[in-house]
């Protein structure tokens, strides 16, 4: 076990907590470079998905994690950026251009739509974007000059200085860098007063704002940076799927944004890792079950989304920490063996905080 | 006079359909009031209703009004335990965690409905299917009228319960203060569940109500999107306020669906929730003056 001691402040906001962190993510990435040499198409091409849905989760938890905002529509923004992406490619516009500008044209979105939502506390809100997503979906079911319609819109094949990306491996490293550059985006946004300023109004609002936080400007900006970072998956997510699908975009789709941040882990970037591998192998896992389960229970239609709703139950009635907080449990029990204290992760008792005036 | 009745018939549609609009509000807005948790399984639990008249009036071929009374009370009873079980564990956790908890409730009651009952729409046999009433050359159907009658009917019960006996006061007081009812020696946890208990059961009666018109299926949870347009126009703690918002909503709807190109009745709803939210975020009804430090 590694003991820290802390002799200056600034090691509280560095990125690396201490050597071996660097050493492990370091391996990790060596890892993930190398797999598309060693596992098979099929697997390489579900690892892209994953880091796909890891970049939207990390938009979904700088949101719901780190802000407290809650979103049901942020399947809309991945659709926003994934048109935007795909007409921008068939129109001739380079992947490195392209990619960035649906995230911005996505943020812009994200901004029409925090700016009305500012004085809604987390239920209308949910609410409220559960709208514009469902807005959002119609328009690009009903408005086929652009989008095509029903026939759905073929996304051309993108390259990058000439190397072209089509098969599963160029997605995968494509989305893997993207995935990359946002965490550290992500993690560096955090450690400044602006990641800061996030995270206390999601302790509380009223203090955050008598801390001298402007409400409105921050809660704007993390709408703008959510529906940035998941304009960006939706970019990915267009190269990924090939063939966009104006129903793709629906409720479904927002909520395994939220299940990725919940089941993950909210509050940590760790947790949007973990909660998009959940979400996203799930299905295959189901799929390669689908014989050996009794009953016949694997050939049941509906059978994913039950099962997301179930864990999604589960993880908020028993381990509200996610995936990552039963990690961190796990972890700290075999650094503390034998001498774990029962009332080390004991939750403070709580009682519902009344939003009313009467 | 052609376009006239024509139009009579979209307003009378539009109110029939926003009654049921109206009464799965009805139900967001009971369980918010007592419990400031909003329940995105509502639509669900309707559909639950349904389901269970279904399979006691068509499987097991009880005359309608027995079943459906008896479904009412099964959908009630469920709404009971889904509280008393469930729900009373995330008191305390953030209003999103409710949020999230109600909407995997949602998906499992769906598939617990499509394993049961199958994806296929199914219906049964009621007093009111494919009969009309002739006003003046008006003609309407018995099905959409019923609806409007038994929310009316539902109301007024509702009301004299609320207002009248010991429980629905017991209710009242524990939706405005839980600390002073808990003083008073109401047990407030089982007022709770009661409320969660009436609320599935308003839930249920619409899903009979609606069977005529449209038929029962899976799917048919997803109304619940439209009923929080109707409850955040109602001003969302305003039970008169829910049902008005709820006529409103159908009847905007029916209109937008006539008037405007295709496309359009679908988004209008969803469009009058966010004009709402933006424009008066109280509601039309205001009744929560503002917000507790």
């Amino acid at each position: 076990m590694r003991y820290l001691f802390k002799t200056d402040y600034r090691q509280d906001t560095t990125l690396w907590r201490h050597r071996g962190d660097l050493f492990w993510y370091g391996l990790l990435v060596v890892v993930l470079l190398v797999i598309p040499y060693v596992l098979s198409e099929f697997y390489v091409g579900e690892l892209g998905g994953v880091f796909v849905f890891a970049v939207a989760g990390v938009g979904m938890m700088l949101l719901a994690g780190y802000t407290g905002l809650i979103s049901l529509g942020n399947a809309a923004f991945l659709g926003i950026g994934a048109y935007t992406d795909a007409i921008l490619l068939t129109h001739g516009v380079p992947l490195l251009i392209a990619l960035p500008v649906a995230g911005l044209f996505t943020g812009l979105f994200g901004i029409a739509i925090g700016l009305p939502t500012l004085r809604m506390s987390g239920l209308y809100l949910a609410i409220a974007t559960l709208a514009f997503g469902s807005i959002v979906g119609t328009v690009f079911q009903k408005w086929d000059a652009v989008t095509g319609g029903f026939d759905g819109f073929a996304v051309p094949a993108p390259d990058i200085f000439g190397v072209p990306i089509q098969n599963a491996t160029g997605i995968y490293y494509l989305s893997l860098a993207v995935l990359v550059i946002v965490l550290w985006f992500s993690a560096n946004i955090l450690r400044t007063p602006l990641g800061r300023a996030m995270v206390a109004i999601r302790d509380s609002e009223i203090s955050a704002q008598s801390m001298g936080i402007h409400l409105a400007r921050y809660k704007t900006f993390a709408f703008a940076l959510s529906a940035f970072i998941t304009g960006l998956a939706g970019a990915l997510f267009a190269h990924y799927v090939r063939f966009l699908a104006p129903d793709a975009f629906d409720v479904l789709l927002s909520v395994q944004f939220v299940t990725i941040v919940f089941v993950g882990g909210l509050g940590s970037l760790h947790g949007v890792i973990l909660g998009a591998l959940f979400v996203r192998l799930l299905p295959q896992f189901i799929a390669i079950m689908r014989d050996d389960l009794p009953f016949g229970i694997g050939r049941m239609p509906g059978l994913e989304p039950s099962l997301y709703g179930l864990v999604l139950v589960i993880v908020i009635l028993f381990e509200p920490g996610g995936i990552y907080g039963r990690w961190i449990k796990m972890k700290q029990w075999f650094q503390a063996y034998p001498l774990k204290r029962r009332t080390g992760f004991r939750r403070q008792k709580s009682y519902a905080r009344s939003e009313r005036l009467r | 006079m052609e376009d006239a009745a024509r139009l009579l018939q979209l307003v009378v549609n539009g109110a029939a359909a926003g009654c049921i609009y109206g009464l799965i509000a009805l139900g967001f807005v009971l369980i918010y009031k007592a419990t400031e948790m909003i329940n995105f399984a509502q639509g669900d639990i309707m559909m639950l209703g349904g389901f269970f008249a279904f399979a006691l009036i068509a499987h097991f071929g009880l005359n309608y009004w027995v079943g459906a009374l008896l479904a009412i009370l099964l959908t009630a009873a469920f709404g009971f335990a889904l509280d008393a079980v469930v729900l009373r564990r995330v008191i305390g956790q953030p209003q999103f965690a409710v949020v999230m908890l109600t909407l995997g409730l949602g998906f499992i009651f769906r598939a617990a409905a499509g394993i049961t009952w199958g994806y296929d729409s199914v219906g049964f046999e009621t007093p009111f299917t494919n009969r009309t009433i002739n006003l003046h050359g008006l003609i309407l159907g018995q099905d959409n009228v019923s609806i409007i009658v038994g929310t009316v009917l539902l109301c007024g019960v509702l009301y004299l319960f609320f207002s009248r006996t010991r429980l629905g006061v017991a209710m009242q007081a524990s939706s405005q203060n839980q600390l002073a009812a808990y003083y008073m020696g109401i047990p407030v946890r089982t007022v709770f569940s009661l409320i969660w208990a009436i609320s599935a059961g308003v839930a249920a009666v619409a899903g009979i109500l609606l069977s005529p018109v449209s038929m029962i299926d899976v799917n048919m949870g997803f109304l619940g999107i439209k009923a929080f347009a109707a409850a955040v126009l109602g001003g969302f703690g305003s039970i008169p306020g829910a049902l008005v918002g709820g006529v409103v909503i159908g009847i905007v709807e029916q209109l937008a669906g006539y008037f405007l190109p295709a496309g359009f009745q679908e988004v209008t709803s969803n469009v009058v929730l966010l004009a709402t939210l933006i424009l008066r975020p109280q509601g039309l009804f205001a009744e929560l003056a503002g917000k507790r430090v």
